[in-house]
């Protein structure tokens, strides 16, 4: 056994606590269950990953958190507690106080998440004005601040500009002085980067590191892509299909994953050995089971080579192991080869990508890949 | 900006041209020989041509045509055939009843349609959205004239609230500065005048302007829908900042910039429309001058009318593309560079 991560950050206190959270979408055509059965905590300062193809419910399952969704989405179970509060049991008004002061988001879309029509000025001040009480001047002069920090030079004409004078960059840096203008508690970061090229992307992500360590706020980070959280998270929650499949410190996840999902994941990542002698980057094969028809047992089951008879009937529970990491399969793949090697190669599983992959981050990294 | 609207009022001159060209091509092909009307039936042939000479419509229709646009350019459209006055001083004489109407029924059409067109949006599917529907459906299939008949005979026939016609009681009649009553009244700090023309222009008002009102509604909800699923009032509300700011500011600015267009529009076709309700309320403005003008034959008069309701149509368009500016940033009147 590799030995269990001990970073400083889980012992510190649990901020947020997501306890057995689903949401549907009811429509016409049936209903997709977006997210079934989902349970993390976020403790005070750390970096939560949370990775999963498109589709994965990554996205509703964070804007379930802050009560974003529109219809037909509706949270039909769970608890989100938020220092001890559980946030779906609050007023309307009591969870305004909640959105962008404690808790904040930055979306997926940088090009369509300002208003075409205001000043960044106008945007930005409106939720320092509504959660800190100060009065326009100040308000703008934070403002200020906050887009000096996060990089956008000559902040004091740039905040008179609309969002359409704007880079998809320079508005992502908006959209993060935006949720850290209010020193939140916990930044959710949906896919923060994935709509921008690869220089802007290295340099936001490492504007959310730099900017951590110094508000010292806890980070929910979305995404797809693992080579991101190499370098950024302490804990990752692996989505498949709607549910957790496999939860581990970061390091661990790395050195020795567990669930089929999350070795075909990392196998995927770019830029790693373990791409096919053809020099064919990895994909994990099959396709993502349709939503409104979810496979009765694993949802990983049509996918997976280490698949038994048991997998297609029967829903693996999500157990948690003796050093505290989760799974949710059937079976233990560093034992086990798997049943069909064409798809996934053996010798990768029980060694991981970790020798010639990116080191895992330590809790404060904030190195970030060219 | 300027470069703009000067290249705007500029494009204006042909389409006046061509405008002119046709009415008074059309005037000549359709309308009867004003000469008879005007002298009546007694007249000699002798002092019927002596008159057609004098008024110019013995020339070849060519050479009347230039006549006509040369004193056009000098701000002369001629004289009315029956009353002699100038043609622009019958015209401003009347004008202000018909855009005191015009303007009373785009405000009525535009802070009800607008309401109603967010209400609808914002409660989709629900109660309001299905009366707000339905009032809509109404008010854009129903006459104007049969709306107007039966404002009257329920609000100044059955409960004798409102006045059936008219602009404002002869012994209340404010010196007319502006022309506009309810403006004059003011200024002349009488408020029973003020009150008096209010409640005369109420009904016609609410005639005029329920088709506009509708397009509106339908044009603000359905704006209004798009914009609410924009994924920048996601982001409002994870600011934390209240509902109303939500819809009121983040959602509403946004859906306004096409319903401006429909609001200049909508006004255009108002004074087409005061036609009908002019003559149903008696309401002695520009509408109900035409229609009298054209049966008539007073050829002069009509084609003022013609030209300049052509210009107000421009004016307003223009108007509107400024206002659609405004309230949208990312228009730019020059090809000046974005960053
Ligand atoms: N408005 C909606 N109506 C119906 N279904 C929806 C809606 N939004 C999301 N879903 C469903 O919820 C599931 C999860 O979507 P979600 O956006 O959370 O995925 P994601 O993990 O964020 O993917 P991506 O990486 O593409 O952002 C999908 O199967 C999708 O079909
Ligand atoms: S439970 Fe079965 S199908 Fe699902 S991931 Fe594990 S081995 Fe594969
Ligand atoms: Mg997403």
């Amino acid at each position: 056994m590799t030995t269990s991560d001990t970073t400083t950050t889980s012992e510190c206190p649990i901020i947020l606590d997501v306890k057995g959270l689903s949401t549907d979408f009811v429509m016409k055509r049936g209903t997709v269950q977006a997210v079934r059965d989902v349970s993390f905590s976020v403790h005070a300062g750390e970096v939560l990953a949370i990775v999963g193809e498109s589709g994965s419910g990554k996205s509703v399952a964070s804007l379930s958190i802050l009560q974003l969704l529109q219809p037909p989405g509706r949270v039909v179970a769970g608890e989100v507690r938020y220092r001890g509060q559980d946030l779906l049991l609050l007023s309307k008004r009591e969870m305004r106080d909640v959105r962008g002061n404690k808790i904040s988001m930055i979306f997926q879309e940088p090009m369509t998440s300002l208003n075409p029509v205001f000043t960044i000025e106008d945007q930005l001040t409106e939720s320092i004005r509504t959660h800190m009480k100060l009065d326009k001047k100040a308000a703008t002069e934070r403002a200020i601040e906050m887009l000096r920090l996060v990089g956008i030079p000559s902040p004091e004409q740039r905040i008179k500009e609309y969002p359409h004078q704007m880079s998809g960059g320079m508005r992502q840096r908006v959209m993060t002085a935006m949720a850290l203008s209010c020193d939140p508690d916990l930044l959710i970061a949906d896919e923060p980067t994935t709509a921008l090229d690869v220089t802007i992307q290295a340099q936001i992500l490492a504007l959310l590191a730099d900017l951590r360590e110094k508000i010292g706020m806890a980070v929910i980070l979305i995404t797809h892509d693992l080579g991101v959280v190499a370098e950024s998270a302490d804990r990752v929650v692996v989505m498949y299909c709607g549910q957790v499949v496999e939860e581990a410190t970061a390091q661990a996840l790395f050195e020795r994953p567990l669930h089929p999902y999350t070795l075909g994941l990392l196998e995927s990542i770019p830029g790693m050995e373990d791409t096919e002698d053809d020099g064919q980057l990895y994909m994990i094969p099959g396709m993502v089971p349709n939503p409104l028809n979810l496979p009765k047992g694993c949802a990983f089951a049509p996918r997976c080579s280490w698949a038994i008879d048991r997998c297609a009937s029967d829903m693996p529970p999500l157990v948690e192991l003796e050093d505290g990491r989760k799974l949710r399969c059937f079976v233990d793949v560093t034992a086990v080869e798997p049943a069909a090697p064409a798809c996934a190669p053996a010798e990768s599983a029980p060694a991981g990508p970790t020798p010639a992959g990116p080191s895992p981050a330590g809790p404060a990294s904030g190195e970030v890949r060219a | 900006m300027l470069k703009y609207v000067i290249k705007r009022v500029l494009m204006v001159i042909p389409v006046m041209i061509g405008v002119s060209i046709i009415v008074f091509a059309l005037m000549r092909v359709f309308s009867p020989d004003p000469a008879p009307i005007v002298l009546g039936q007694h007249a000699t042939i002798e002092t019927i041509e002596a008159w057609r000479d004098a008024n110019g419509l013995n020339d070849p229709v060519v050479t009347q045509y230039f006549k006509y646009l040369t004193g056009a350019f000098k701000g002369d459209l001629g004289t009315s055939y029956y009353t002699k006055t100038p043609v622009t001083e019958e015209i401003f004489a009347r004008f202000p009843a018909t855009i005191e109407l015009a303007i009373a029924a785009i405000v009525f059409a535009s802070i009800v349609g607008i309401l109603l067109g967010v209400v609808a949006a914002v409660k989709k599917n629900s109660i309001f959205d299905a009366a707000g529907s339905l009032f809509a459906l109404v008010g854009v299939s129903i006459p104007i004239f049969w709306l107007g008949i039966l404002l009257i005979m329920f609000f100044s026939g059955y409960l004798h609230l409102l006045p059936s016609g008219g602009r404002i009681d002869v012994l209340l009649k404010p010196a007319e500065v502006t022309g506009f009553y309810m403006i004059d009244a003011l200024l002349e700090g009488n408020w029973e005048a003020f009150g008096n023309a209010l409640q005369h222009i109420i009904l016609p008002a609410l005639a005029l302007g329920m088709y506009s009102m509708a397009i509106i509604t339908r044009m603000t909800r359905s704006s209004m829908l798009e914009t609410l699923g924009q994924d920048y009032i996601r982001t409002a509300r994870a600011k934390g900042i209240s509902e109303g700011k939500v819809i009121g500011k983040h959602a509403l600015r946004p859906s306004l910039i096409p319903v401006t267009t429909v609001i200049g529009l909508q006004f255009g076709s108002l004074l087409g429309g005061a036609l009908l309700t002019e003559s149903v309320f008696s309401w002695p403005g520009i509408g109900k001058f035409t229609v009298d003008c054209i049966l008539k034959s007073d050829f002069p008069v009509v084609q003022g009318i013609v030209l300049l309701v052509a210009v107000i149509f421009a004016t307003i368009n223009l108007v509107a593309d400024l206002a659609y500016a405004t309230l949208d940033p990312r228009i730019k009147y020059s090809s000046k560079k974005e960053r």
